[in-house]
């Protein structure tokens, strides 16, 4: 009985790195969105949390894309 | 296609209620986080996911042909042994519904498969490595994984985002959740609507109305695909229920989390060639998102009911695939028996059903919106456990699932 553990072990570290990652990203973009919230009501400017914000959705959004893109391929 | 016989038309129609069976019980896998949080509304939630499975079911030809591919031998094998196949694993999603349980619907395939061709073909005819590869391993495994990245990251979302404001907080992991479960919904349509398109493909072809290695014609794409849809849009509320608020109270940001996981390992599962099941992904990922919460439970008697389910999926459709392949053995008054059979047993199912009915208007209500005191009372009293873990063993022997609706309706979670 052959018992593929290299796969096994791949599908378990790249699992837990690219969940961990994107959760990760996603929280600091949730995180960047809410300083600016606070900016916003104390008139400042937050331009740099908001950028940093978008950034983070948008590695997030790769993500996805490139998940769709494996399912399609 | 002018050698289209009763027996094949018999086959097709068995395979795409069985396609329907997967839809209805794997919507949990993609929306039971996304419904139980309030992400969505239960019916725009099913019905988003309904259409990804349909379009999903059109991207790729790719799996159709994998489901008995090496599990069993395929030279010799009749259209009677598939539709056997299909009673066994007909039948037992929908005894897992009705006690409201996620299992595999791959491995009650499998299981049907298996035990109809031992039936059929005896023991040699089963490839007992690949069963131990492909389908106890990955039982194992697949939780495990999904679990412990569920954790991790559900612990890390709260630490990182404990300064967050409400508002975006909320609208963030709206969105989060959404796009992942929408990943799912999708994954399963490529995945699960061409298991389908593969067995009736295996019968046309086992039945000579279709050259062998043929790509499934299109008739059979768009079939298997609607069917799928279409029990995805109806919802097993069941087990939506089960998986969203049985086995543990979750927040929009463990929510989040084991989407996002779920996601994760099924794609990374299918793609480095270790495939992993969905349900037991999901399953796994919620109750590592729910331990990963600081003072967040499991209710370990739900999750211990829906582990024996699991064990039993495979071993229970082989003893309904090989009792089924056995009567129809007898000839073509025996195929007509089985079909009465699973006819009346899924009528007797749907019935038992109907006593206590969950559907979109009552699915999250076992709990009072979560919370600490929820959480608090939920550690010490665990939900009913019911008679499932005693009946089901008793009930699977003698493979009668006909008996099942003489069963209290208090097991249905």
């Amino acid at each position: 009985m052959h018992i593929d553990w290299a796969a096994l072990g791949s599908v378990f570290g790249v699992s837990l790195v690219v969940t961990v990652a994107l959760v990760g990203l996603f929280t600091l973009g949730i995180l960047g969105l809410s300083k600016r919230e606070t900016a916003t009501a104390s008139g400042t400017s937050a331009a740099l949390a908001t950028t940093a914000a978008y950034a983070c959705f948008a590695a997030c959004a790769a993500a996805v894309a490139y998940g769709i893109y494996l399912i399609v391929a | 296609m002018e050698n289209f016989s009763l027996i094949l038309a018999v086959v097709v129609i068995t395979a795409l209620a069985f396609d329907f069976t997967n839809g209805f019980h794997d919507t949990a896998n993609a929306m039971a986080t996304t419904i139980s949080t309030g992400a969505m509304k239960p019916k725009v939630a099913v019905a988003m996911s309904a259409v990804l499975n349909l379009v999903g079911a059109f991207l790729s030809i790719e799996v159709a042909n994998t489901i008995s591919k090496g599990l069993v031998d395929e030279t010799g094998i009749r259209p009677e042994v598939i539709f056997a196949a299909l009673v066994g694993a007909i039948l037992w999603n929908l005894l897992t519904w009705l006690v409201g349980l996620p299992s595999s619907s791959s491995h009650a395939l499998m299981g049907g498969l298996i035990g109809a061709t031992i039936a059929s073909a005896g023991t040699g005819a089963v490839h007992g490595d690949v069963l131990v590869t492909k389908v106890l391993i990955p039982a194992v495994a697949a939780p495990l994984v999904a679990g412990i990245a569920a954790m991790i990251a559900a612990r890390l979302t709260y630490t990182i985002g404990k300064n967050a404001h409400d508002k975006a907080t909320s609208k963030g992991y709206r969105a989060g959740q959404i796009t992942s479960a929408g990943l799912v919904s999708l994954a399963h349509g490529t995945n699960d609507a061409q298991k389908t398109m593969g067995i009736i493909t295996l019968a046309l072809v086992a039945g000579g109305a279709l050259a062998p290695d043929s790509d499934p014609p299109v008739w059979v794409i768009l079939s298997a695909g609607l069917a799928i849809a279409l029990g995805t849009y109806l919802g097993g509320w069941r087990i939506i229920r089960t998986m969203g608020k049985g086995l543990t109270d979750l927040q929009p940001q463990q929510g989040f989390a084991a989407q996002t996981s779920a996601a994760t390992v099924i794609l990374a599962s299918s793609h480095l060639g270790f495939s992993l099941s969905t349900t037991h992904s999901v399953s796994g990922a919620v109750m590592g998102a729910g331990l990963g919460r600081k003072g967040g439970v499991v209710r370990w008697s739900t999750a211990t009911r829906m582990f024996v389910a699991w064990g039993l999926t495979l071993p229970a459709a082989a003893l309904v695939g090989a009792g089924a392949e056995w009567v129809t053995s007898f000839g073509s008054w025996g195929t007509a028996l089985v079909a009465v059979f699973l006819v009346a047993s899924s009528a007797a199912i749907w019935l038992a059903s109907r006593r206590e009915v969950v559907d979109h208007t009552n699915v999250n209500d076992t709990d009072e919106p979560a919370g600490v005191v929820t959480t608090a009372v939920a550690a010490v009293t665990p939900p009913p456990v019911g008679t499932l873990t005693d009946d089901l063993p008793a009930t699977v022997p003698d493979h009668a699932p006909a008996e099942t609706p003489a069963k209290p309706p208090a097991t249905a979670l």
